[in-house]
């Protein structure tokens, strides 16, 4: 398989990982406890199903991702997550390899992904708070002729913003809508794990750079 | 016949709805029970969910009843999953799971079809607890 897109899978697992804690945490302020866990296991059985596949392009690749964490992550982020991943595979199907406009194209197709899923909009203390301003602003660098680098930088910091952003809002969608107003004050979990899945992606991609 | 599926998050919640369920229409229902990940620890697992809605389909169509929210994420990604032509005769039943479900196995034992057996788990919405 296209080894890039592996390993850059496995940084989003030890990333995840790594914040195993914080996102249970912030899942315990105003959810069941369980985001971090949830995708901590996901990400390990990822890890344990991309091992055995050799030569697989980079959509077949994206759309076991997808599938693995459907049946392991166990809470919303699951179908979520699940969703995300196939569309992103969607996206990039007959690709061998990804550039700024094919990278727009899988953020675009997973924020699609996760409102056709989940039946949310910006502004209910979502995933999204941080997945569509990072959209945003990336497209806002493509505009700008700035590199996939320059433009994946512009989305974690606009993606940071959003994270931030959630604390001041009342939950809308899932388990933390159960609070109502209580949710006020705290951040987001899943914009948070969106945050640091985009954060991960991007220290890849500047570690590829610097390498070549 | 219409096939139910029952989806929550606790593999003992959905065998045991499934059984209650059972108590009132005997074997001659299709109905599975599709809780909890494939470990046995709690949560919802779309393809799961996909496979026991594949084992209920005679074809008269599938009404799956769920617990929380991200159920009905999972039952909904389960039938993108199945595809447009199956997928479109799989209704999720805004309905409470249990009493939705043994209300839609009656109606679904009686060979009701799957618009009605749907009709009537939803009803289920507004039963009074007390008498």
């Amino acid at each position: 398989m296209n080894s890039n897109v592996y390993t850059a899978i496995l940084e989003i697992g030890d990333a995840i990982n790594k914040n195993k804690e914080l996102l249970t945490n912030l899942d315990a302020a105003i959810g069941d406890a369980d985001h971090g866990i949830n995708m901590s296991r996901g990400f390990e059985a990822v890890r344990a199903k991309l091992e055995g596949s050799t030569g697989e392009d980079i959509s077949a690749v994206l759309k076991k991702v997808g599938m693995t964490l459907i049946s392991t992550v166990g809470g919303a982020s699951g179908p979520l997550y699940g969703t995300a991943f196939l569309r992103a595979a969607g996206a990039v199907q007959g690709a061998d390899s990804i550039n700024r406009e094919k990278a727009m194209e899988m953020l675009s197709a997973v924020i699609q992904g996760i409102k056709d899923r989940g039946r949310a909009v910006k502004g209910e203390k979502t995933m999204l708070d941080a997945l569509e301003p990072a959209l945003d602003a990336f497209s806002q660098g493509v505009k700008e002729n700035e590199s996939l680098l320059g433009c994946l930088e512009a989305a974690c910091k606009a993606a940071e913003d959003g994270v931030e952003y959630t604390k001041t809002i009342k939950a809308t969608k899932g388990r933390a809508s159960y609070l109502g107003d209580r949710s006020i004050g705290h951040q987001d979990p899943g914009a948070t794990s969106s945050l640091i899945i985009l954060k991960a992606v991007t220290e890849y991609c500047r570690a590829l750079i610097q390498e070549a | 016949m219409v096939g139910i599926v029952i989806v929550s998050h606790s593999a003992k919640a959905a065998d045991g709805i499934k059984e209650l369920a059972g108590q009132m229409t005997g074997d001659i229902i299709s109905i599975e029970a599709a809780g909890g990940l494939e470990d046995g620890s709690i949560g919802t697992d779309a393809v799961r969910i996909m496979e026991a809605i594949k084992r209920v389909d005679s074809g008269d169509g599938v009404v799956i009843l769920a617990d929380l929210g991200s159920a009905v994420l999972s039952s909904s990604l389960a039938i993108e999953l199945l595809g447009e032509s199956v997928g479109k005769k799989v209704k999720i039943a805004d309905a409470p799971i249990l009493e939705g479900a043994i209300i839609a196995s009656v109606q679904a034992s009686i060979e009701d079809s799957l618009e009605n057996v749907l009709a009537a788990a939803e009803a289920a919405r507004s039963l009074p607890k007390k008498a």
